[in-house]
């Protein structure tokens, strides 16, 4: 298989069982059923196999396409994801779950950025079926992720991450959701105010006198888990998000990131990012404001779908400062 | 009938959260809540609520008339309670107000010379340009709650030891 950046991507022909491919990325070794997700590698001379509910694998890989690989770890479960080296990326197997890792059964590659890419575009498209929105909630993702190959869902996996360069609203910056443009009010959202602040803007500064409705503009979100940027101030993104069900992924940070919560509530499970041992889990109600330190991964959960504003730092050394310890994994301290 | 309730947090109405630990430290969280941040901040007192290396979200308590302030890059603020009315003034002179160095929200002595640019009325929900090469100010009728992107600057108050759960 082919792509437009010439880039191959191995494929299988379709099973004549259920209709899927299946894909190969240097050792790993990717196919799917009706109902699970399977990654395959060798270690110690023997075949390694760890498999998912092919749901939660769409999720999760879901996310890390859209996303461009994140800022550092994306942990598809306990046992296998991905690490960012932006430019490159490690595609992983148990190396950061100490069983398979003590035991030297775990399996690590890197790959060039646009060779993965193309390839988790790959298996997406074919192991998303008509019905299915890996991008949704619970409620509005469908019920066609399982069973045999049935259709695809390219208008669902094909969506763009939103990033502004300003502000959202500016002449030339990204445009503001509304009805018409095709991003309706959620339902969970349903009693967030419309309202438009007022913007009374001399002649000639209708480009720097702005302002719009940021939770307005969330309330429209046709994505769950999934960070827009909405402003910039220097290398500081302001990344808000909403959130329902579980985050698809772990992930684990290579630098600190922030959390303000807007509305609503979401628990986190803190874990350590190399072990996955238990650290702690943060409840944060609208209002709250934590730290994710970068030495954890981290999982939320939302019972209700709520606004929470990531933010992040994009300076490009900062994993090195973080990883040779010339940084502290934390922020501050008092 | 939608059976969904969004919870908004306000000065008079918010619940903070908090961290169970199981094998880790509470400071390395920094985790605070902005009304409650702001329940003990003066008016327009600048609060960091979170840092990442001379970047930094502030906690700002809106109650009448803040000063003139500028910025030699763009900030953004994002009203979380109440109201509050932006005036902009296009620098007439920057350099009077700050340097090439400057960094974060500066405190102006007084109104700048320059072009009044017009305002802005924002509402809980909505986020404001604060544009590089602007003064600002502020004006609020009742209480509410701000919070700014910006750098770490003159005007940025640290008081972690006093915000963050221990």
């Amino acid at each position: 298989m082919s792509t437009a950046e010439s880039i191959e991507v191995q494929a299988s022909a379709p099973s004549n069982q259920t209709g899927y491919r299946s894909f190969t990325l240097g050792g790993f070794s990717f196919s799917r059923d009706e109902y699970f997700a399977r990654v395959s590698w060798m270690a110690k001379g023997q075949q390694m196999s760890h498999s998912m509910s092919a749901d939660a694998f769409l999720r999760a890989m879901m996310r890390d396409v859209a996303w461009g690989f994140f800022y550092g770890w994306v942990n598809f479960d306990p046992v296998i994801g991905t690490r960012n080296h932006y430019g490159t990326v490690d595609m992983y197997a148990g190396s950061y779950y100490p069983a398979y890792r003590d035991s030297g059964l775990d399996h690590m590659e890197n790959f060039d950025s646009r060779l993965m890419m193309a390839t988790f575009k790959a298996i997406l498209d074919d192991w998303t079926n008509e019905g299915f929105d890996p991008f949704a909630a619970p409620e509005e993702a469908g019920d066609g992720w399982h069973g045999k190959k049935n259709g695809n869902n390219r208008a669902a996996i094909e969506r763009a991450r939103e990033a502004c360069h300003r502000m959202p609203g500016l002449p030339g910056d990204a445009s503001l959701r509304s009805d018409a443009n095709g991003f309706p009010i959620n339902r969970a959202f349903a009693d967030v105010p419309q309202d438009a602040p007022e913007v009374y803007a001399e002649p000639g500064f209708e480009a720097e006198v702005s302002a719009f409705n940021l939770f307005a503009f969330l309330s429209r979100s046709d994505v769950t888990w999934n960070p827009s940027v909405t402003s910039v101030c220097g290398r500081s993104l302001a990344c808000p998000t909403t959130e329902e069900y579980i985050l698809p992924i772990k992930h684990g940070n290579d630098r600190v990131e922030w959390f303000v919560q807007l509305s609503d509530q979401i628990e986190w499970e803190i874990e350590d990012k190399h072990t996955g041992s238990p650290r702690a889990k943060v409840l944060m109600k609208a209002g709250d404001v934590a730290a994710m330190p970068a030495d954890i991964r981290h999982q939320g959960f939302a019972r209700k779908r709520s606004m929470l504003l990531v933010w992040e730092n994009a300076t490009p050394n900062l994993p090195e400062l973080y990883e040779s310890g010339q940084l502290k994994p934390w922020p501050v301290e008092f | 009938m939608n059976s969904f309730q969004t919870t908004f947090g306000s000065l008079q109405d918010y619940e903070k959260g908090g961290i169970e630990i199981v094998a880790d430290n509470p400071m390395y969280y920094a985790f605070s809540n902005i009304f409650e941040v702001a329940n003990q901040s003066a008016p327009y007192e600048k609060v960091a609520v979170a840092v990442n290396l001379g970047y930094v979200i502030e906690a700002v308590r809106l109650e009448g008339q803040s000063g003139w302030y500028a910025a030699p890059h763009d900030e953004f603020a994002i009203v979380m309670d109440g109201e509050v009315e932006v005036h902009f003034i296009k620098l007439a002179d920057p350099a009077a107000a700050y340097t090439d160095d400057s960094k974060g929200s500066i405190p102006l002595a007084a109104q700048p010379a320059g072009t009044p640019m017009g305002r802005v009325v924002a509402r809980r929900g909505h986020q404001v340009l604060l544009p590089e090469g602007a003064a600002y100010r502020f004006t609020a009728h009742s209480v509410g709650v701000m919070l700014i992107q910006t750098m770490d600057g003159p005007a940025t108050v640290h008081k972690w030891g006093q915000i963050c759960l221990k």
